[in-house]
């Protein structure tokens, strides 16, 4: 009870400074550019569609001007997947536990749902650098189709050694890529690819091609997560 | 934003924070992870409000799709209630 | 008393209460979890509260009264598309950081199975070798 009480002192004042600090920061004020300097925001939406022809700015920050930044975090979650997995191996299960089977619904309506969630998933990879979404959701949506399989059919499984090439070659491609980029252009994952028309399905020249490959390695890494936690499930 | 919109994501972030105390108060733990999946929906639909389809998508996807998956299949595998 | 209400609900007053106050809300929730709670899958449900908070902080700061999402179309492009979309810079931040988040709390929870299956419990106050 003492623990508590302390506890909710020290949040009162944390609340405290963080309300003052926040309220020196005005909320939907206008970005401001200071003399000469501009706001860096501002610069990338007015040359996203001159520099790399996407129209999505968002998307061309994650892929172009921070493209270095999005391979570093692909590493990050390609280390949690692994360490998950590693981590996992250390424990076997041991209790029995309760097989139920699927119902009729979940494995009937997994049926349509499965191809739906595929197509939407590389619906929204395919068209990251036109419309909102791009490689991350577009992964994780594909994997939550895989999620349904599993939750339908008991027995599923996906080939573990095929996720790890499948894995590993989408990051060798977004590493290549980007040597391809530093070789011709002299910058890391330069756009070699050229702009096209803006707006069209084939343009704004690497950023596609990158965030396919990063779709289909987040899309198998979540896979691979999802199926690591589920297998201890599953002894019989 | 217009005043109906504010209003609208007044009511949203009230619903968020009511779903957040329940994720506390409730020693059901499968409540609280259907509840904090609430939680992430309500906060896709306020980054929609804020203009970030991008942010709004993948909190979409992720927070409420995937981390309650997860969450689930732990409780699966350890214990639903908590116990003091 | 009905001044004090009206300037409370006037836009200009409740866009910054409500975004920077739930977001804040949000972060001490997940901070009194963590603090308090002694069960592991609810300190894990606090961390993932925490980051929500931050990230609706981030991105309440990028929004600009009255400005549309950062994706162009025609008319966009034409002009000066600075004046008419917001900040596309912390989305950008944000975006990464969930999908960091995710794979963060899987982790996490991966080491909370390992516990249970070590000392058949979740609560930590029960866990006895980690006393000190």
């Amino acid at each position: 009870m003492i623990r508590r009480l302390f506890v909710l002192v020290l949040l009162i004042i944390i609340g405290y400074f963080l309300g003052t600090a926040m309220a020196s920061i005005p909320f939907g004020a206008e970005k401001v550019d200071v003399g000469p300097y501009r706001s860096v925001g501002n610069y990338y939406v007015d040359n996203t569609v001159q520099e790399t022809g996407g129209v999505n700015a968002v998307t061309s920050i994650v892929v172009l001007y921070r493209g270095f930044d999005t391979l570093g975090e692909v590493t990050v979650l390609f280390l949690a997947a692994t360490g998950l997995a590693a981590i996992l191996a250390l424990t076997r299960e041991r209790r029995k536990l309760k097989k139920e089977k699927p119902s009729l619904i979940m494995r009937v309506g997994t049926d349509y749902l499965f191809p739906a969630a595929i197509v939407l998933g590389s619906y929204v990879f395919l068209h990251g650098h036109l419309t909102p979404g791009g490689g991350f959701p577009g992964g994780v949506i594909i994997a939550s189709g895989f999620l349904m399989l599993f939750l339908a059919q008991w027995r599923y499984k996906v080939d573990e050694l095929g996720l790890k090439i499948i894995e590993s070659l989408a990051g060798m491609t977004y590493v290549t890529i980007g040597l391809i980029g530093l070789f011709k252009l002299g910058t890391f994952l330069g756009n070699f690819l050229g702009k096209g028309t803006p707006g069209a399905l084939l343009s704004a020249g690497i950023i596609p091609v990158i965030y396919i490959v990063i779709g289909i390695k987040v899309g198998s890494e979540m896979t691979g997560l999802l199926q690591n936690l589920r297998e201890t499930t599953e002894n019989e | 934003m217009a005043p109906f919109v504010l209003y609208l994501s007044l009511a949203l972030a009230i619903l968020m924070i009511v779903g957040a105390i329940v994720v506390v108060v409730t020693k059901d733990l499968l409540v609280a992870v259907i509840a904090s999946a609430v939680v992430d929906l309500v906060l896709a639909i306020l980054f929609y409000i804020l203009q970030a389809p991008d942010v709004a998508i993948t909190q979409a996807a992720i927070g409420a799709g995937l981390t309650t998956a997860i969450f689930v299949v732990v409780l699966r595998k350890t214990e639903r209630f908590e116990d003091d | 008393m009905s001044e004090a209400i009206k300037t409370f609900f006037s836009p200009s007053v409740l866009g910054p209460e409500i975004f920077y106050g739930s977001s804040v809300a949000l972060f001490l929730i997940g901070l009194y979890m963590v603090l308090v709670k002694k069960n592991l899958v609810k300190i894990a449900i606090g961390l993932t509260f925490i980051e929500s908070g931050v990230n609706l902080f981030l991105i309440s700061i990028g929004y600009v009264w009255g400005k549309t999402a950062p994706i162009l179309n025609k008319t966009l492009m034409m002009g000066t598309p600075s004046k008419e979309v917001v900040d596309p810079v912390p989305q950008a931040l944000v975006l990464t950081a969930i999908v960091i988040g995710v794979a963060v709390t899987a982790m996490a929870l991966s080491i909370v199975i390992v516990i249970h299956d070590k000392y058949g419990t979740l609560n930590i106050s029960k866990i006895k070798e980690l006393k000190w």
